[in-house]
């Protein structure tokens, strides 16, 4: 596999320092470590493969320690998540990197309206034609977002694309062959998030919260190159974090005991607020969340409308992802007002449609 | 650890995990986690991964990054390794009756019945005899005998169950549909053991203690062990 012969300026790489490399650009690449250390820690290749065999030689044991049935089914839900969504999160990202890379800004220029106001909503009823789960649109935001669109407009494509396309509402109806206005209700009221959340940022949002586009441009590379180097970028970047929400969600899956549920269910009030938190701690991509909705019987429809509304707007595997790529500051903003207003839209939406 | 991810090592974690869910796609395995309908999509996303890096290493190749310019990646890029590692050297066993008698039986009324053979014996999957018997009251199923496939769970001191777990996405969303079973058992039971049980149709019911769902009975009169099912996960569960 990787052998540390050529890497470029390799950590360890017979280089003659240690004195700091002068010529050095000022914009310092973020992934650099300081120089002094290069001498003392491993190349990253030469760890990898350290990795893997240790992992290969101790499976006896490890296969062991997995045996308890908690960990087995722990590990069955992990897998099942990461399995699940890596082909949407693959798809996105190929659709971000043709965005980034084949798409000219003044497309949408041209496509979106010139007031931010009523870009959102154009950009909000957009989201209804990228048919993926939540995994896909979170790398397509952050590229319409590098591509010059306002954040507003992007924010409320990336709110709206998981819950209102064809593939998703198809799955409501099934799912709910008795309520068809399920499907109504939930239409409306995700679109009427995105557009308030998009709305909301334009007025009151800083961009100084948005991490700035953290890659190195494109400027200079061949397409081919560009268009690789940014699957390459996403797929490691956004898959990571995808890791940490899977066991996060599996975590929970094995932890929450079904029992409480069944207590919850009785009272109104609590009972939409326990579907929503839970649709954030279960991240269930949107399109089976309809399933497991309807599965959820002793709840009413407005608490099972709040748990579809929350969940493809905010989940555990999505905090991670978009602090991912928006920037910590910004998702510990934007998550908690998602999640109030996705709550306080659902409740009111249930009243006038269910 | 301080160490961060070069294009070289990226590259190998790009070409390994596309290999594995390939493997996944191409064997048997992906069926434990996921629904068929998702293989050619999973073979399509291995194939993308695995041309990424070999564009990683060709770009590389031809063009070596100038200093200054950067390929390295945050090291949560390193968690990719972590579903590698899950899916090659453990492959986790489909869910089963841990899940099962943890989580309240999915059974929902059906849109309706469709008409079964009128006479002789009748093979059908759990969540079908279940649906007929609770919701048709079992309009079909009397005095012939039935055939059922499923896995074994223990609740305590009930009765014990034949369970089939269905899958809406993946099995991070799987329900089961259980059926209390009496009558002529073997005397020895494992869970999680796949039976092939042969019986009778009886009126008699009981409740799930998770969620207080419908659970019917089956009268077994025959019980024999039988390897577990290609797709471990109720296929006909489909919403």
């Amino acid at each position: 596999m990787a052998t540390t012969t050529s890497p470029p300026r390799g950590p360890g790489g017979p280089e003659p320092e240690p004195p700091a490399p002068a010529p050095e650009p000022p914009a310092p690449a973020p992934g650099r470590d300081t120089p002094p250390e290069k001498s003392h820690h491993l190349s990253s290749p030469l760890l990898l493969t350290l990795v893997l065999l240790t992992a290969v030689m101790f499976q006896g044991p490890v296969r062991g320690a997995l045996a308890a049935p908690v960990m087995q089914s722990w590990m069955t839900v992990f897998v099942a998540v990461v399995v699940q969504a890596l082909p949407f999160l693959v798809l996105g990202v190929l659709l971000s990197a043709a965005i980034a890379v084949f798409v000219p800004p003044s497309f949408f220029a041209r496509a979106l309206p010139k007031r931010p106001a009523l870009a959102v909503p154009v950009a909000g009823a957009a989201g209804a034609v990228l048919p993926g789960c939540e995994c896909a649109s979170v790398p397509v935001a952050g590229a319409l977002v590098r591509r010059g669109v306002a954040p507003a407009a992007a924010l409320a494509f990336l709110l709206s694309a998981p819950a209102i396309n064809p593939i998703v509402l198809t799955a409501t109806a099934v799912a709910f062959p008795g309520n068809p206005e399920m499907v109504l209700a939930r239409f409306v009221a995700s679109l009427l998030v995105a557009c308030a959340m998009g709305w909301l940022w334009q007025r009151l949002g800083r961009t100084d919260w948005l991490r700035p586009p953290s890659r190195s441009s494109y400027e200079g590379q061949s397409r081919g190159a560009a268009f690789w180097g940014s699957v390459r970028h996403d797929v490691m970047h956004a898959g990571g974090f995808l890791v940490v929400g899977a066991m996060a969600a599996a975590t929970l899956k094995a932890v929450v005991p079904a029992e409480w549920l069944r207590a919850a269910a009785d009272h109104p009030v609590l009972s939409v607020l326990v579907l929503a938190v839970l649709a954030v701690l279960l991240s269930i991509c949107s399109e089976a969340d309809a399933f497991v909705a309807a599965s959820l019987t002793q709840f009413s429809l407005t608490a099972r409308l709040a748990f579809l509304v929350v969940g493809p707007m905010i989940d555990l595997k999505l905090f991670a992802m978009q602090a991912g790529t928006f920037g910590r500051s910004f998702a510990l903003r934007f998550a908690p007002t998602t999640f109030v207003l996705a709550v306080a839209v659902s409740v009111l939406t249930g009243a006038v449609l269910l | 650890m301080r160490t961060r991810l070069n294009g070289q090592a990226q590259a190998a974690l790009l070409f390994l995990l596309g290999a594995t869910v390939l493997h996944a796609g191409l064997t048997d395995l992906h069926l434990r986690y996921v629904k068929a309908g998702l293989r050619p999509l999973l073979l399509l996303s291995g194939v993308v991964l695995i041309a990424t890096a070999a564009a990683t290493v060709w770009y590389e190749w031809r063009r070596p990054p100038h200093p200054g310019e950067s390929h390295r990646e945050p090291r949560v890029a390193w968690l990719l390794a972590v579903p590698l590692f899950a899916l090659i050297l453990v492959a986790p066993p489909a869910l089963g009756s841990y899940s099962a008698t943890h989580t309240g039986t999915a059974l929902q009324k059906p849109l309706g019945f469709p008409e079964l053979p009128a006479r002789g014996p009748l093979r059908l999957g759990v969540g079908e005899y279940a649906a007929r018997a609770v919701y048709d009251n079992g309009r079909h199923l009397r005095d012939r005998p039935i055939r059922i496939t499923g896995f074994l769970a223990m609740s305590g001191s009930d009765d014990p169950y034949l369970v089939r777990m269905g899958l809406n996405c993946c099995a991070a969303d799987a329900q089961p549909v259980k059926i209390a079973l009496t009558g002529e058992l073997p005397p020895v039971l494992r869970p999680d053991t796949w039976l092939e049980v042969t019986g009778t149709y009886t009126p008699r019911r009981t409740r799930d203690p998770v969620n207080d769902g419908p659970v019917p009975y089956f009268e077994v009169t025959r019980a024999e062990p039988v390897p577990a099912p290609r797709d471990p996960y109720d296929a006909a569960w489909d919403g």
